[in-house]
């Protein structure tokens, strides 16, 4: 058990967290044929874009509605039509998402009327589906930017059935998941002789793939007919505490009832996770699964020397910060710093003694003298100055290849995970030299001073 | 909001732009950027220009006020580099909140400057307005004047919210900050004939380094670089110059034609992209340093340099003329003059297959027809669509542009290089293009592009045995 406090800083140095509108685009370029807009000036879509074509390499279609101080003062819904518009002419996407920014949400706008007027007076945007979510970025973060655009379709999108599609099965994945992840979920679903639909499916939309022709949109994901059908599912399947939301807003909605897995890394987890596949699908656990959890319990064992006793800093987003803190935890390591970015019901139940919601700057100060750092490409500076190794982990990750290909669920995600951590511990082993147990009469005593009380005093109990 | 519309009127009708000054009053008044249309809009905002216009000044903390997408998306992502403090890398923001914007932010601001200079004592701090902040009515001028007064340390305030225009325009009003606040407000420890300052350079992967040895060698000192590898106490200081070289881009041009009037510095635009504009570049800078009062023996020296380094850059280009032969570009540059690069490429024997000049002046679009014979070949705009057409169909060989559109032509699997602002490698000077040649040749000849090219087995019209498994 945690306790939860916040940072009281008036100034946030080197930022953990990413804005809560580009998390909320991240899930609409899981649709197929979409293009999302930034309802905000163009320099909101700019920085999103590059930092997303950072971490995925891939080309990303965001486009902005282009406030200037005069719309934002008379209101958007002129931008918001000609974006539309315009749009719809160049790209012809199957669907449009639009997410607000603080810039607009300032001010406030009745968006959803504002939509309905814009269709009325443009006859071919009448059936086109266009999701508008409230993502403001002076509040929440990534992660809740992600989860409501999905709660958002959902809600547009997903119509009641009184069939089932039989073997059919939703699967709503947090932000925190790679393409590898989502690839890995979906196989061991099918497995079970189900058929997983993703939403939203960042695995075949920013997987890095070559598509045959050239598309203004997004190059994969799941399609708008597929969401449509999700009323018709046997059940949906949420991965990571943020999707329960909108797996909730799914069950009312067409009553699919759902199960919430706040995580898939880690024994246990995976013990559960499979258990209910068998139950869902009245199917045995099938012998690939069988051995690949033997295989995890072996690298567990293996591995298991080098984690006992290591101190972790971990700086990530509730629902990572959960899956990897957990783990490393179950492996014998201390969770030495845990810093993330925003509310969760999870984080108090983090195995360590507090969360804070805070910034790279209260990581590296409470870091010192950890053994491993884990968290985006950020922590390379504050890696650079502890001289403590840096195990990358969420998005951004710009500095490394292949980052949304990166596995760390199922039970061979777990066991490559263990392997790659077990790995930077075997490295950075320390080795004894003559000097290394003196007697404390013969030299005094060195004391090794507590770390990160000076900074303690700045944060605050919620 | 009133002084800041003054200054964007001012910077429009900046005279030392051509392209203003071909306009009437009332197109001058709309200003040089094109209305941005919803829907169909790419590039950065004001705010995100001022940044990498200031941002590259390395041992002063910048602290940008606002929500957190405008510093958490983007910190720490630029490729200006130091000799020295690494500060700049560090990220500030006020990360407003609900309660700031109804409370408003100034009082969080203050603090956040008490807090930076507490921890971090920087020689001076710049606090960068965002479009919310503004909105709100947040005075950063005032808060930034209460903390100069009540801390004693330069507090700047960078009041260049976003949705007032595009990146070059922040670029320019980044300009007028450091003209109103920063430059001539400290004195160098000593001066020398040889002076100079050079403007618009951002020093990204290294490239000031590339042409200081040669400055160097010329016992030429660079007083200040606005502002790449630059210290706050440089550009404080850097009106004691004798001469400048504004680089490139006219991102800059109010800062340098504003000190000419001001300082009496005179400046000329140059480039160090290719070989013969470093050499012009480096006589210009000779030239003008004679002009004011340096020892004539200068210009004779420069020569002789510029043809030992010319000849060495030479020796080591010529074997590519050969590798090169019949290999067509597409390029598409950003910041970096089209002609500059053209001219460059074509240097070594490089054909151009087509360039674009979407943002160049009148001038530089003629400078760009003296270099392409065929009209065909020069683009306003093209469409992402039509370049991936373009390369599909292999009218070019290689395309050359910034991060935004390498996948284009990395998806119509053809060899691609960055030469805009994220690029890692240096370009500049004569060591610069035999950097851009090697990058080149290497992109080319890479062995990849025959294999990913071949269709899978499974895909192929001509059954695979029938060439792979006779192997």
């Amino acid at each position: 058990m945690a306790k939860v406090t916040v940072s009281k800083k008036a100034c946030t140095v080197n930022p953990l967290k990413m804005s809560q509108p580009i998390g909320g685009v991240l899930a609409f370029l899981g649709i197929a044929n979409c293009m999302p807009i930034l309802h905000g000036s163009q320099g909101c879509t700019a920085f999103g874009l590059v930092l997303f074509v950072r971490h995925f390499r891939e080309a990303i279609p965001l486009q902005t509605t282009a406030m200037n101080e005069v719309t934002t003062i008379m209101g958007g819904m002129d931008n918001i039509e000609q974006a539309l518009v315009n749009i719809y002419k160049r790209a012809k996407p199957e669907i449009i998402g639009l997410c607000t920014t603080g810039l607009t949400e300032t001010r406030g706008e009745d968006i959803h009327g504002d939509l309905k007027l814009i269709r009325k007076r443009n006859p071919e945007l009448a059936d086109l589906p266009i999701v508008f979510v409230n993502t403001p970025d002076f509040k929440d973060a990534f992660q809740d930017g992600w989860a409501k655009s999905v709660t958002r379709i959902v809600e547009e999108l997903v119509v009641k059935s009184t069939e089932t599609i039989p073997g059919q099965v939703n699967l709503l994945p947090g932000s925190h998941l790679t393409a590898a992840d989502i690839e890995e979920i979906v196989e061991t679903i099918t497995a079970f002789g189900l058929t997983p639909i993703v939403l939203p499916d960042i695995s075949s939309s920013l997987d890095g793939h070559i598509p045959e022709q050239f598309s203004p949109t997004t190059i994969g994901g799941i399609t708008v007919d597929e969401i449509r059908s999700m009323g018709s599912s046997l059940a949906t399947i949420a991965v990571g505490q943020q999707m329960e939301s909108a797996a909730l807003e799914l069950e009312m909605r067409s009553g699919v009832s759902y199960t919430v897995f706040d995580r898939l890394t880690g024994l246990d987890a995976n013990d559960r996770f499979l258990m209910y596949l068998s139950g869902l699908s009245g199917r045995p656990v099938p012998l690939k699964y069988r051995r690949q959890r033997s295989q995890l319990v072996d690298a567990m064992l293996d591995a298991h020397f080098f984690f006992g006793g290591k101190k972790v800093a971990i700086g990530a987003e509730p629902d990572l910060l959960w899956a990897l803190g957990s783990l490393m935890s179950e492996m014998g390591c201390e969770i030495a710093t845990a810093v993330t970015t925003t509310q969760s019901p999870l984080l108090e139940k983090m195995p360590c003694d507090e969360v804070l919601i805070g910034d790279l700057e209260d990581f590296e100060m409470r870091a010192k003298g950890s053994d491993l750092l884990i968290t985006h490409s950020h922590g390379r500076q504050a890696s650079e100055r502890l001289g403590i190794p840096l195990l990358r982990a969420g998005l951004p990750s710009f500095d490394r290849l292949g980052a949304n290909h990166k596995l760390s669920v199922g039970y061979r995600g777990t066991r490559d995970l263990i392997f790659q951590i077990g790995n930077v511990f075997l490295e950075h082993t320390h080795e004894g030299s003559p000097d290394s147990w003196p007697l404390p009469e013969a030299h005094g005593v060195a004391v090794d001073e507590g770390i990160g009380n000076e900074h303690a005093a700045q944060a605050q109990t919620v | 909001m009133a002084g800041l519309n003054i200054k964007v009127q001012e910077v429009f009708s900046e005279p030392g732009c051509d392209k203003n000054q071909a306009k009437d009053e009332k197109e001058r008044k709309k200003g040089c950027t094109k209305q941005l249309v919803p829907g169909a809009a790419a590039g950065g905002c004001a705010f995100d220009g001022a940044k990498i216009a200031l941002q590259p000044i390395a041992d002063v903390a910048h602290i940008v006020h606002g929500p957190i997408a405008c510093e958490g998306n983007a910190w720490d992502n630029r490729g200006s580099k130091s000799s020295g403090p690494l500060l700049y890398r560090t990220g500030f923001t006020t990360d407003i909140s609900e309660n700031d914007i109804v409370f408003g932010g100034e009082k969080r601001l203050y603090r956040a400057i008490r807090e930076v200079i507490e921890k971090y004592d920087p020689p001076a701090v710049f606090v960068y307005q965002t479009c919310i902040t503004a909105l709100i009515g947040d005075e950063i001028e005032a808060v930034c004047k209460a903390a100069r007064e009540k801390f004693g340390k330069p507090v700047i305030p960078i009041n260049v919210p976003g949705f007032v225009g595009s990146k070059n325009l922040g670029n320019k009003l980044a300009g007028e900050a450091l003209l109103d606040y920063v430059i001539g407000t400290e004195e160098p420890e000593t001066t020398t004939p040889y002076d100079i300052n050079i403007i618009g350079e951002y020093n990204l992967a290294g490239e000031i380094w590339q042409i200081k040895p040669l400055l160097d060698h010329l016992g030429i000192r660079v007083l200040a670089c606005i502002s790449g590898d630059a210290h706050y106490h440089e550009v404080a200081s850097s009106h004691r110059a004798k001469a400048a070289m504004m680089v490139c881009s006219k991102a800059m041009i109010n800062v340098a034609r504003k000190m000419e009037e001001r300082y009496d510095i005179p400046f000329f635009e140059g480039s160090f992209y290719g070989i013969s504009d470093t050499s012009d570049a480096l006589r210009q800078i000779a030239k003008l340093l004679v002009q004011r009062g340096a020892p004539e023996d200068l210009l004779a020296r420069t020569e002789i340099l510029i043809r030992r380094e010319e000849a060495r850059a030479w020796a080591r280009l010529n074997s590519y003329r050969k590798r090169f032969e019949g290999k067509r570009v597409l390029l598409f540059t950003g910041g970096v003059k089209s002609w500059s690069v053209v001219s460059a490429l074509q240097e070594v024997g490089l054909e151009i297959a087509g360039t674009s000049v979407k943002k160049s002046t009148e001038e530089d679009k003629e400078r760009v027809k003296e270099l392409i014979s065929d009209d065909a070949h020069i683009f306003d705009d093209l469409p992402p669509r039509e370049m991936y057409k373009m390369l599909k169909e292999a009218k070019a060989d290689i395309m050359l542009s910034g991060g935004r559109s390498q996948f284009v032509a990395l998806k119509a699997r053809m060899p691609w290089l960055d030469i805009n602002q994220e690029r890692h490698h240096a370009y500049a000077g004569d060591e610069g293009m035999v950097t851009l040649v090697e990058e080149i040749d290497k992109a080319l000849y890479n062995p990849i592009w025959e294999q990913i090219r071949k269709t899978a087995p499974w895909d192929s019209e001509i059954h695979p045995l029938s060439i792979e498994g006779r192997r």
